[in-house]
């Protein structure tokens, strides 16, 4: 009975955030100068006062706030987030186009950087103090302080400028016509570059908080006890010090999704990959102020489920641990 | 039994403080990696400080041929960009803005985030739990997509880009001071100030607050980085203050070049790196010298 009561606590948590972010943005919507009917009519040059009064009425932007906001709110929990004037389709079937892309960028970054990671981590603690370590430790601090923008366009300059390896961006080459597993191995092809610009960063983060993880894990009371009982040194690392490590870092990357689709925007954009922070940056530029506020409560879902996520693999990795 | 002065009762919050004389700075510089940080840190002070007297033309006006490569000519010794502005220059004053907005932004949060923290840390019951699921709410956005929305709906602006930062970057921050705060609100000497009827917002700043100091200063550190981070970002992006030159900027506006002229929009791109790492490595040896302070 206690999971039941933990999805029901879930499924409230998801209702006060949307909620939340819908008093967030509706209240952003009205700190922005002009509405929707003066921007469209911007848009058609000019208007007299009787059409932008039509448009208002159309709208409902003539209505008192509170009706507004009561609006809004009901139009949101019924999945209904608007019209994007400017790519002529509604938000939701524009944000549900682009997020299969976004979601194979992440899942491929978060991937590279939580095995890469892991690995580097243990190493680097394994070798602690010694030149391996020195080695790993720097690069990941520096790789920690690199813009994540200037990394995708340096791996432009190297790769596919100077040496001609990957292509400069895009998520596949229309041209060809490929299908099948041709298709997927193009896909692979183009997406090489944005998921490691993307991952790199926190393949550095990873590679710190597993250092410092495996190590602590490593002078606890009961790996000194499984030592003296004989285990041998790899089935110790494999049984006991990594499956306690990771649990930090499963944390850490619960805490970060957020961060991580933040950074989507920008590697799409440099890497013109067709995903949601490329809508955004669109979004952004068009001054289309529904499309870019859907943006952002679908990536507020997305961060909460997965935590959802990250819930259930800590309970995997370690059994006693109950979701309450 | 007579009653002692508020002040000397609170003489225990003092013990609790973090010593911020000689011995942390002594501490500091006894690890390597705080020493490159303050070195690091200092080379960036030097370019902020001096961008007006070496470099004292408008980085943004044109003052040699476009596209001279470093080396090329003494007088501009990282070249120019492809409208023939001064690359160093540019350097140069993109610190004084990255320094000044990391710090204000980071202020501001500091504001937020540390008032929060106080106040359900100390208050606790219905007030803890309405600013904790605030919190929650504010850490479960994205916040680089938060700051993108606020820039976009205010206009980009050195004003309005401090505010995004500084409005979407409390919730950690504020998670760690109430942590502390609950810790020092259960202890003796709290007890006693209340019982002698302190008000609490006396009990709060005087008493408790210095008490958190320590984590607030490791904390503020990495997060001047964060807002250099994410201030570079937005104008790599097209959303910075378009009047004056920031090294994100620089690096966008390279990239119309990046086939034929890479030069003009990575070197700024190191200039970030430089004060990032700096801050970073900065933050990362207060942390243990702070830890170690405590441990003794």
């Amino acid at each position: 009975m206690a999971s039941l009561h933990y999805w029901a606590r879930r499924l409230i948590q998801i209702i006060f955030v949307v909620l939340g972010i819908a008093v967030i943005n509706f209240f952003l919507l009205h700190l922005a100068p002009g509405d929707a009917a003066s921007v469209l009519a911007g848009e058609a040059g000019a208007a007299s006062p009787d059409y932008m009064a039509a448009l208002r009425a159309q709208f409902g932007l003539d209505q008192p706030l509170y009706i507004q906001f009561a609006r809004y709110i009901g139009n949101i929990l019924t999945f209904n987030l608007g019209f994007s004037f400017r790519q002529g389709l509604p938000v939701l079937d524009l944000i549900l186009q682009r997020l299969p892309a976004t979601l194979l960028l992440m899942g491929t970054s978060i991937g590279f950087a939580f095995l890469g990671g892991s690995a580097l981590g243990v190493l680097a603690a394994r070798r602690v103090g010694r030149g391996a370590d020195i080695v790993i430790s720097t690069v990941a601090l520096l790789f920690y302080a690199t813009p994540l923008f200037w990394i995708g366009i340096v791996l432009v300059v190297v790769f596919s400028v100077w040496l001609d390896w990957l292509p400069v961006g895009g998520m596949s080459s229309i041209e060809s016509g490929y299908g099948g597993i041709a298709y997927a191995l193009d896909v692979a092809r183009h997406l090489v570059l944005p998921a490691v610009t993307l991952g790199l960063f926190y393949l550095a983060a990873y590679t710190r908080l597993m250092r410092a993880s495996v190590l602590s894990v490593m002078s606890r009371d009961f790996i000194r006890s499984a030592r003296a009982r004989g285990v041998d040194e790899r089935r110790l690392m494999r049984r006991h010090v990594v499956p306690n490590a990771l649990l930090p870092v499963v944390t850490m990357l619960g805490v970060q999704i957020g961060s991580i689709l933040g950074g989507a925007v920008l590697v799409e954009t440099v890497f013109a990959w067709p995903g949601l922070g490329r809508l955004a940056f669109e979004a952004l530029f068009q001054r289309d102020l529904n499309l870019l506020l859907g943006i952002l409560l679908c990536s507020s879902i997305i961060v909460v489920l997965v935590n959802l996520g990250v819930d259930l693999l800590y309970s995997v990795l370690d059994p006693r641990i109950e979701l309450n | 039994m007579a009653l002692a002065e508020p002040d000397e009762l609170g003489a225990p919050a003092g013990a609790l403080m973090p010593q911020s004389g000689p011995c942390l700075a002594m501490r500091l510089l006894r690890r390597p990696c705080a020493v490159i940080g303050l070195i690091l840190l200092a080379v960036i002070l030097f370019m902020a400080a001096s961008a007006n007297w070496l470099y004292p033309d408008d980085p943004l006006d044109m003052v040699a041929l476009p596209f001279l490569w470093p080396g090329d000519d003494p007088a501009f010794p990282l070249g120019t960009d492809m409208l023939g502005r001064d690359l160093i220059a540019g350097i140069f004053h993109g610190a004084r803005v990255s320094l000044a907005i990391g710090v204000v932004a980071t202020f501001v949060s500091l504001l937020i985030g540390v008032g929060i923290g106080l106040l359900a840390g100390y208050h606790g019951k219905r007030l803890d739990q309405g600013l904790m699921r605030a919190t929650e709410l504010f850490q479960t956005i994205p916040p680089f997509l938060f700051v993108l929305a606020v820039v976009a709906i205010l206009q980009p602006s050195i004003p309005a880009i401090v505010l995004a930062i500084g409005i979407t970057s409390w919730p950690g921050l504020a998670r760690i001071v109430r942590a502390e705060t609950l810790k020092l609100r259960q202890s003796e000497f709290v007890e006693a100030l209340i019982g002698m009827g302190l008000p609490s917002w006396r009990i709060i700043l005087f008493h408790i607050l210095p008490g958190t100091l320590a984590p607030i200063i490791v904390s503020a550190s990495m997060m001047v980085a964060t807002a250099i981070l994410t201030e570079s970002s937005l104008a790599f992006l097209g959303l910075g203050d378009p009047n004056v030159i920031s090294w994100g900027g620089m690096v966008g506006a390279g990239r119309e070049v990046l086939r034929t002229d890479w030069y003009v929009a990575t070197l700024p791109g190191i200039a970030i790196l430089v004060a990032v790492l700096a801050l970073n490595l900065l933050g990362d040896g207060l942390n243990d010298a702070l830890d170690a302070k405590q441990h003794q």
